[in-house]
């Protein structure tokens, strides 16, 4: 078996460049009563899963728009609502446990920085970043994450395994730029050990055993659709201890399409 | 005749000044051996060229690269997993295995994968840890998080070198699952610290460690026996 021939086939598939269809995206979210709000996304995120490298796009103060800033703008948005999240739960009295404050500090540290870093990013690059969306964590009243500790740590749960997900398919739109790539690399694995932690302290193991979140309700399945994938360019990585460590082994990615559409389930 | 240089190095540890990623305080992990191919600093000696490996070039180089350390890591677990630290509880034990579990898929997806892709395969290495005490859980512990740690850092440095999307990607889907592994141990170790996502690895950007192949390798070095080149990449 030709594994190089079928890597070559990936690239094919649009593999982490397809968009799907708005029904499609839609109806793959558990409805609980409120529309994916995909146009609620800034400007400039619709472009995102073009395959090829735009040329520059003069789009009023975004003089250098094309894919690979498109894939900053669309981490921006979730690090705004990541920094939001945390530093709403610190603030709220009585919510986050002494015990754990220590942890969600030093993760609300980190969102806060890749906010800025990321803006800055951006600025360098000479495009304006967008502005923080108006978020509401209780996605219209299907959450209370800061009322109730155990929905605080749900919602933390699917935000950074989100977040690992997400960066991880803007990969290949911010390899023309290496400098940008490696950045992205170390933020991505930040996010990882974040969701790494978080699930841990969840009782949950701190990686991702077929499509089971671990105790998290089918609201964010979406998180977690793909995450069963047994097959690595053709290699099946169940053969030698079973489907739930092979699937462990390799977080998947998530389109810009699906993380938009995760995140737009917090954005007003 | 051309040899390879082992220069014995007693009381050294893997502390390298700012490189403190792998500083095992308290633990005392010296390097009792080192092959010195993954160092360019001396020019005086001459290298055993035609039965040392060269990584390869481009991504082949990158590929053979990341096995390597998989490979290290899938020995350090098996290792563990034969047997484990007196004391150990169920869930360090279901933990540990969990992390064999992976580190072996992971190197034997890469035999697979480059072997697909070409003749160039690094051959099984040889390993060893000669101050880590298997049946010490300290010992244990430390030693995984700076392998993971250094995986973490290894692929993070490595990215910018692959060409091919498809092994970015795959690349990308292997090195998050090693920073969850990273967490963990950090967690076992100082549980209910920051030490998980520490000030020690995650800089003032909120980024973690990117290390370059060189350094990687000359960090590493202490645990691998058998030398390699990788001419592409500056080293030996």
């Amino acid at each position: 078996m030709n594994i190089l021939k079928l890597l070559d086939k990936l690239s094919d598939d649009k593999f982490f460049t397809k968009e799907a269809s708005r029904l499609e995206t839609l109806t793959s979210i558990s409805a609980f009563g409120k529309k994916a709000a995909v146009a609620s996304i800034p400007l400039g995120l619709g472009a995102i899963m073009t395959t090829p490298a735009k040329a520059a796009d003069l789009t009023g103060g975004n003089t250098y728009k094309n894919t690979l800033t498109d894939a900053l703008q669309l981490a921006l948005v979730l690090e705004y609502l990541e920094n939001e999240y945390y530093a709403m739960g610190l603030s709220t009295a009585g919510l986050i446990p002494n015990s754990d404050r220590t942890v969600f500090m030093q993760i609300a540290k980190h969102e806060s920085a890749h906010v800025t870093f990321l803006k800055n990013t951006l600025t360098s690059l000479n495009v304006i970043p967008g502005a923080k969306p108006t978020f509401d964590f209780t996605a219209g009243g299907a959450f209370a994450p800061f009322t109730d500790y155990s929905q605080f740590l749900i919602l933390a749960q699917a935000f950074e395994d989100t977040g690992v997900r997400a960066y991880k398919g803007q990969a290949g739109n911010v390899m023309s730029n290496k400098a940008v790539l490696q950045a992205a690399l170390q933020i991505h694995s930040v996010e990882a050990r974040h969701a790494s932690q978080v699930r841990r302290m969840r009782a949950n193991k701190g990686w991702i055993e077929l499509a089971d979140g671990g105790s998290m309700p089918a609201a964010t399945n979406p998180v977690y659709a793909g995450e069963q994938n047994t097959v690595q360019a053709g290699f099946n990585t169940a053969a030698a201890f079973g489907a739930a460590a092979g699937s462990a082994a390799y977080d998947e990615i998530l389109t810009g399409s699906d993380a938009q559409t995760i995140a737009s389930l917090f954005i007003v | 005749m051309k040899k390879t240089i082992n220069v014995s190095n007693q009381g050294a540890t893997l502390d390298t000044g700012r490189r403190n990623f792998l500083k095992l305080s308290g633990v005392g992990l010296a390097i009792a051996g080192l092959a010195l191919v993954g160092c360019d600093d001396n020019d005086a000696y001459d290298f055993m060229q035609t039965d040392v490996f060269d990584l390869g070039k481009g991504d082949v180089g990158v590929l053979n690269y990341a096995y390597a350390l998989e490979q290290l890591e899938a020995d350090f677990y098996t290792k563990v997993v034969n047997n484990f630290y007196s004391g150990i509880s169920a869930a360090e034990k279901e933990l540990f295995t969990d992390l064999y579990h992976h580190e072996v898929i992971h190197r034997d997806f890469f035999k697979a994968a480059i072997s697909g892709a070409t003749s160039n395969v690094l051959p099984t290495l040889e390993f060893q840890y000669p101050n880590v005490n298997f049946n010490d859980r300290n010992s244990v512990l430390a030693t995984a998080k700076a392998l993971e740690d250094t995986g973490v850092a290894a692929y993070n440095g490595a990215g910018k070198f692959i060409t091919n999307p498809d092994y970015l990607v795959i690349a990308g889907k292997i090195v998050s699952v090693e920073a969850r592994h990273a967490s963990a141990i950090r967690n076992l170790i100082n549980p209910g610290t920051a030490a998980f996502s520490g000030d020690d690895i995650i800089d003032n950007n909120g980024l973690d460690l990117a290390k370059e192949p060189k350094d990687i390798v000359m960090a590493a070095g202490g645990f691998i026996k058998t030398p390699f080149t990788w001419k592409e990449q500056g080293i030996g």
